[in-house]
């Protein structure tokens, strides 16, 4: 049996909250898929203050933020909450069809919004398919949710902010971080966080990367070495780190499975992190009833997330004819805190990014994921 | 290792339950995941793969990257780290690609 719905959100993470929330708001019925058992995403295992303005909840913890939107979210009548449930494929009909528990759900939404975030990059090197070897994602999934060390002490991969935040949680969590390596020259995430993890006594070592990992049924140890001016090892420069983990922040890459299945036009956007769906300034795809928020249009912060989670929700409901003046305003207003986000220091590479997907040409036109006829 | 004192973090983890890992008994809370009991009972490899039999353990958490299959309840392929623990549940490590049993 197709259900028939009328705003489909696929992902309970930032974007997809704040997209159904604000569909929602203006009248329209919206049913939102989630993976996870809990809805929140990634927004859940923040334990820092976030950045920003007051309307992105900035000087809150992103946990806090998230409880916050997800207890609004499921008092709101006009939202219907499917967790446990995996969005399986988009066909050409319009038809996402999903897997929950042992049931092969079929929808049939008048909009969609695609929020499904991204997906942790991984790096080449011997020994990186040991147990103990984790995305950072999973570092913070298991001590941030669970409460649940991941290990005793650990190797970190990447300065970013992601790297350099974890670091500092993993302090907080009482594991013991042996160190942070860094390929490039320099630090890559923000100053304020460097400095956290560097006062509680963790080197950061750039120009520095793991050249392997060893250990007979998991991690038991990590070999480092030195990188020269075109990323190149450097013999002679390995020093054998004691860890029992290795966590990799080497970055994240949209999540655009869905995108592809559905025939939107993409494009490779490096500043985006990835494939990424060519968008309007409504954040509809060239799909038409089928727009996309958050990570899956470039990564970007949580909070750029939760705005564009905002302006794809009032864009659908709009167009459905649900208080089409209200929801063009409070886009507008959107539209507007986006682009004081994205004034920020990161902001540079975002709008470069952003200005290329704009721009006429390198559409990606081999569909890697499309069944054949 | 379980975390019992955080700065910032209170957990609810919901209450004490049991389930069975190869055949063994291993205690968790009802509100955790599989791979989170697994991890908290020390537990880190979680199968081998099925060509080259390398020892595989979790890698994302987040049921993107099938790292973490393993047979619960007889059923095999489940991503157990998206999965929560069930009283009396049976968890065991995947042979190969595992078999469906009707």
């Amino acid at each position: 049996m197709i259900r028939n719905v009328e705003v489909l959100v696929v992902g309970g993470g930032p974007a997809g909250l704040c997209a159904a929330q604000a569909a929602a708001s203006m009248g329209a019925k919206v049913t939102m898929l989630e993976r996870d058992y809990v809805p929140g995403g990634q927004l859940v295992k923040q334990t820092h203050k976030f950045f920003g303005s007051e309307k992105q909840h900035a000087g809150e913890r992103g946990f806090q933020i998230g409880r916050m939107l997800l207890d609004e979210i499921q008092a709101d009548p006009n939202i219907e909450i499917l967790p446990e449930t995996t969005a399986l494929g988009c066909y050409e009909d319009g038809v996402i069809t999903a897997l929950q528990g042992d049931k092969h759900l079929k929808f049939r939404p008048e909009r969609t919004i695609l929020a499904t975030g991204a997906a942790e990059k991984f790096l080449a090197f011997p020994g990186n398919d040991l147990p103990g070897v984790y995305g950072a994602g999973a570092v913070q999934t298991l001590m941030n949710v669970a409460g649940v060390k991941p290990a005793q002490r650990v190797l970190m991969v990447g300065s970013g902010n992601i790297g350099l935040i974890v670091s500092y949680q993993l302090k907080q969590a009482g594991v013991e971080v042996a160190g942070v390596v860094e390929a490039a020259p320099r630090i890559g995430g923000y100053l304020v966080h460097a400095a956290k993890i560097r006062r509680a006594g963790i080197p950061i070592l750039t120009g520095w990367t793991v050249k392997e990992a060893f250990g007979k049924e998991q991690v038991e140890g990590a070999v480092i070495c030195q990188l020269d001016d075109k990323f190149q090892q450097i013999p002679g420069t390995e020093k054998t780190i004691a860890c029992d983990a290795i966590c990799l922040a080497v970055g994240l890459t949209p999540l655009t499975e869905l995108c592809w299945q559905a025939g939107c036009e993409m494009k490779y956007i490096r500043e985006l992190s990835g494939h990424v769906p060519v968008v309007s300034d409504d954040l509809e795809t060239t799909k038409a009833g089928i727009y996309a928020a958050g990570d899956v249009t470039g990564i970007e912060e949580a909070s750029s997330a939760m705005v564009e989670g905002k302006i794809a929700g009032y864009s659908a409901a709009a167009s459905l004819g649900h208080s089409p003046e209200e929801a063009a305003r409070l886009r507008q207003e959107a539209m507007e805190e986006l682009r004081q986000l994205r004034s920020g220091p990161t902001g540079g590479k975002i709008n470069a990014g952003i200005e290329k997907v704009k721009q006429d040409g390198g559409v990606v036109h081999v569909n890697l994921y499309r069944y054949s006829h | 290792m379980r975390i019992e004192e955080h700065p910032v973090l209170q957990f609810d983890r919901g209450e004490k339950v049991t389930f069975f890992y190869n055949g063994q008994e291993v205690e968790a809370y009802s509100n955790e995941t599989i791979a989170a009991a697994l991890h908290a009972a020390g537990v880190r490899r979680l199968g081998h793969s099925p060509e080259l039999h390398r020892p595989r353990g979790l890698f994302c958490a987040i049921g993107n990257c099938s790292s973490c299959f393993m047979t619960v309840n007889g059923e095999p392929n489940v991503r157990i780290c998206v999965t929560r623990v069930e009283p009396g549940m049976r968890v065991e490590e995947q042979q190969g690609k595992g078999v469906v049993t009707p």
